[in-house]
């Protein structure tokens, strides 16, 4: 019996501190309101399309930065469904991340450009070890007979 | 219309083409369209929890050609059985946008009735304001909430009622008048419509949307959200029958009159 409440707790406190630290915003408590017991894995199954969705924007991202002529609309189109992504779960750094670098796009601005897809890269980075913390604390608390607390 | 595998297709979901089909029945049947996997998956479980039927799919013209309307190819399935009550559409999408989409929705005869809300993550006034004057009944910022889709839900609860109550008139008068035998209900221009042009009677105020901090712009003039019979407020037109359904009072007098 101990053992689950800490676990709970654990969770709770995890969570509540990436809320605290801006990785997380209102939205993901949105999310999570979204899952119930017939769809017990929402929250998991959108991050991880996200995750999927983000890595191959990335590279696209990269690519497009390494070209003899960067097309800056093209960066721009792929950013601006980055932001619009993590904004969708509630990936705040990300998202934040992504309007820095917009405006470097806007600049046509190729180092500035560069400088914004390493910090973006770093956010999502920061964001997914985190998440995949976060969901691995659930799968303990749920193992342990638990329930994964609600947000109110 | 009949439609080969209407019953078969009724109790169990199929997946085709990229368009996920839930059994179809007294649900609101919302057509989502979004171009992000993740913005689609929110969407439609948002959509779902608030006991709305979904088809998501990924692009204006996969929407049309839902809807079948794309002149390019049409389906030979045949979707337009299914019928759509709802289109929620992303405004940024490559290839056709959601304003585009909209566009050649209001277009249709057949289906500029259906209400379109668009949906963005830029909360550009010029944006809102072209998307209502073109006939979108909202205008969601994204990310979208499950209070937008609640609001969505009870809009269209209440009009769904309207409709439903005007049929009953209409079916009313054809009995009655027995003039109408051959004019079936579909054929008749739904009188039920939310843009503010039918409104005249009401002050709509598409002002209200206007404050950015507001982050839930309402719907169109949508006088009562309730489904009760008993409120006067229906503030419709009725094409059909002109002289008997300009004022409130009659159109409660002829509903009820089963």
């Amino acid at each position: 019996m101990d053992g689950v409440v800490q676990l709970q707790r654990q969770l709770v406190d995890y969570t509540a501190s990436l809320f605290h630290e801006g990785f997380l915003d209102e939205q993901f408590n949105q999310l999570q309101q979204l899952q119930d017991e017939n769809n017990p894995d929402f929250v998991v199954e959108v991050v991880s399309l996200f995750f999927e969705d983000s890595e191959r924007l990335l590279n696209e991202l990269a690519k497009a930065l390494e070209q003899q002529s960067v097309d800056f609309k093209r960066i721009d189109a792929h950013v601006h469904q980055l932001k619009g992504s993590s904004s969708s779960i509630g990936a705040q750094r990300v998202q934040k991340a992504c309007i820095a670098f917009r405006n470097y796009c806007d600049e046509q601005n190729t180092e500035g450009c560069l400088k914004c897809l390493q910090q973006v890269k770093h956010e999502y980075s920061l964001m997914k070890t985190k998440l995949e913390t976060l969901f691995k604390l659930q799968r303990r608390v749920l193992a342990a007979g638990g329930s994964i607390p609600k947000p109110i | 219309m009949a439609r080969n595998s209407v019953v078969s297709r009724r109790w169990r979901s199929e997946k085709m083409d990229g368009f996920d089909l839930s059994p179809p029945d007294e649900q609101v049947h919302v057509l989502a369209v979004d171009d992000s996997l993740v913005d689609r998956k929110v969407i439609e479980r948002l959509l779902k929890i608030s006991c709305c039927k979904v088809t998501a799919v990924d692009s204006g013209i996969r929407a049309l050609q839902f809807l079948g309307l794309d002149e390019e190819k049409s389906s030979s399935v045949g979707f337009d059985g299914l019928k759509v009550d709802l289109i929620i559409t992303d405004y940024c999408m490559p290839g056709m946008t959601g304003y585009e989409l909209l566009k050649k929705i209001k277009e249709s005869s057949t289906f500029r009735e259906i209400p379109v809300v668009i949906m963005s993550s830029e909360n550009v006034m010029a944006r809102i304001d072209r998307c209502l004057e073109e006939g979108a009944e909202d205008f969601i910022v994204k990310p979208v909430k499950l209070s937008d889709v609640k609001r969505l839900r009870d809009y269209m609860t209440a009009r769904e009622f309207r409709v439903k109550n005007q049929q009953v008139g209409n079916n009313n008068n054809n009995n009655k008048r027995k003039l109408r035998e051959s004019c079936d209900l579909s054929s008749s221009p739904p009188s039920i419509s939310f843009s503010s042009s039918l409104l005249s009677p009401w002050p709509s105020p598409p002002s209200s949307l206007s404050s950015p901090t507001s982050p839930s712009p309402c719907l169109s003039p949508s006088p009562s959200s309730s489904s009760s019979p008993s409120p006067p407020i229906l503030s419709y037109s009725a094409p059909c029958s002109p002289t008997t359904l300009d004022s409130p009072t009659r159109r409660l007098k002829m509903s009820s009159s089963d």
